[in-house]
């Protein structure tokens, strides 16, 4: 099949959702946009892309499917331990000197990376005190995420992950398996808020010592991006830290003069008040 | 034939050797843009750069996202992401499932690229024990590009390129030992 949605049809369709349910993905990048569309299309099996256009208009359970499906819910626990290394050495320690710490885990999908979090902040005598907010644009995902149940299948990789992130622990002690399924510890869920939220269009809702946008940004182009920075950096206290996926940088952004990358990985300290 | 705007070269297990004889093959005057997809482990990542780097003049550089693709590069896909071309002659990058088992998917790139560059485009496929690559080849071709295989005779691992040349007509089947210097040919071509 020769690309059934061309870009001036992904164009319409996105015009008109913006206009019939306000979601805006009108600057999310178009190459990795379309394939996701054309997935659901052909997935689907719609006969033509009027019929897909039609529906996503008049049928809302349709939409919400299309948001679900369009959107990349790909993630994993402790996914680049070196990442989380460093914010066992260098960034746990900071936050550790707050009386009550606040992270930000933005468009964490189905809450692995909050799980991950937990599990530092809780080895590192934090957890007690500290609160992680989860947020995605996804309903489905953050219904999943607060849960805390994600398959066993994984455990082993997870369990991998964490020996190189720097645990010495037991990671089966962090959950119960029961036949293909592993529940988290509800001492790590208490301490976590999930809720959606949309970075496209929604306002800031707390101030914190910590944000982790891993691996969102990508799907944006440069335009939304520094929206979206303007965003974190005004969510950010000072002295606080953003946390970027291991091929996003703040380099180029207009925020960019008023933070300092810690060592080599994706964290930026945030040096400047906010203006 | 006419000079092309990109040439991707892909490959999977065995395809190593290949990938450093047609790099030292092409220099700094590199006229086009060069772009190398290959399955790899995350932990050897960083490690296949500076392995690149040591063989030729001609810049070698992992992909950040949203990179203009300019010519003279030759553009390496980072490990565990899907590889996207804009229709502005950006790559993005992407998180999504594995394709074929595979993240980066050589289809995914192979298809996107063809999107962008039509017949402009020239895609070879090297030594490697799965398929991935071959839908992409095949829509390569029907967008009009040229399409390029190992010969199977020649390579480590031959089930790619053998599936390849199985599913479709491909425009050359060029053995090992030829490949840097045909891909050289091809880079330097005169433009139209």
């Amino acid at each position: 099949m020769i690309d059934a949605i061309r870009y001036e049809e992904m164009e319409i369709l996105l015009n008109d959702l913006f206009t019939r349910y306000g979601y805006d993905f009108t600057e999310y990048s178009k190459a990795s946009l379309q394939r996701r569309i054309q997935r659901l299309f052909t997935l689907d099996k719609l006969p033509s892309f009027a019929e897909f256009r039609h529906r996503l208009q008049h049928d809302p359970q349709y939409f919400r499917r299309f948001v679900e499906e369009v959107t990349v819910n790909v993630t994993e626990m402790l996914r680049d331990p070196s990442f989380y290394r460093t914010l066992r050495s260098t960034i746990l320690p900071v936050l550790a000197t707050y009386p009550f710490i606040r992270i930000w885990h933005a468009g964490c999908s189905t809450g692995e990376e909050v799980y991950s979090m937990a599990i530092l902040l809780k080895e590192a005598g934090l957890l007690h005190k500290s609160l992680l907010y989860g947020t995605d644009i996804n309903p489905q995902v953050i219904e999943k995420a607060r849960k805390g149940i994600f398959p066993v299948s994984q455990m082993q990789k997870y369990s991998e992950n964490y020996i190189q992130s720097g645990g010495i622990k037991d990671f089966s002690s962090y959950y119960t398996a029961n036949y293909h399924l592993a529940k988290f510890d509800s001492s790590l869920t208490g301490k976590m808020i999930f809720s959606t939220h949309n970075l496209v269009s929604d306002f800031s809702f707390n101030e914190f010592q910590l944000i982790l946008c891993r691996n969102v940004l990508i799907y944006f182009e440069r335009n939304l991006q520094a929206k979206v920075f303007k965003l974190f950096d005004y969510s950010l206290e000072n002295f606080g830290y953003l946390a970027l996926g291991a091929k996003e940088s703040l380099r180029f952004s207009s925020i960019a003069d008023g933070y300092k990358q810690i060592g080599k990985e994706k964290i930026w300290r945030k040096v400047h008040e906010t203006g | 034939m006419r000079q092309a705007k990109l040439i991707i070269i892909a490959g999977s297990a065995g395809s190593l050797q290949v990938i450093l004889g047609i790099i030292s093959a092409v220099g700094r005057d590199l006229p086009l843009p060069m772009l190398i997809v290959v399955h790899r482990n995350v932990d050897f990542a960083s490690s296949l750069e500076e392995l690149l780097s040591a063989r030729t003049r001609a810049t070698i550089k992992e992909v950040e996202e949203k990179e203009p693709i300019v010519p003279g590069t030759i553009y390496l896909a980072p490990a565990d992401y899907h590889l996207l071309i804009e229709e502005d002659q950006t790559f993005s990058l992407d998180y999504s499932e594995k394709v074929n088992f595979s993240r980066p998917s050589i289809d995914v790139t192979f298809r996107c690229a063809a999107d962008v560059y039509g017949k402009k485009l020239i895609c070879v496929l090297l030594s490697g024990g799965n398929s991935d690559g071959v839908e992409g080849m095949v829509y390569v071709k029907q967008k009009g590009g040229v399409v390029v295989a190992q010969d199977p005779a020649t390579a480590d691992v031959p089930y790619m390129p053998q599936h390849a040349i199985v599913r479709m007509t491909v425009d050359f089947i060029v053995p090992a030992e030829d490949i840097p210097a045909f891909i050289r040919g091809l880079a330097y071509l005169p433009p139209a």
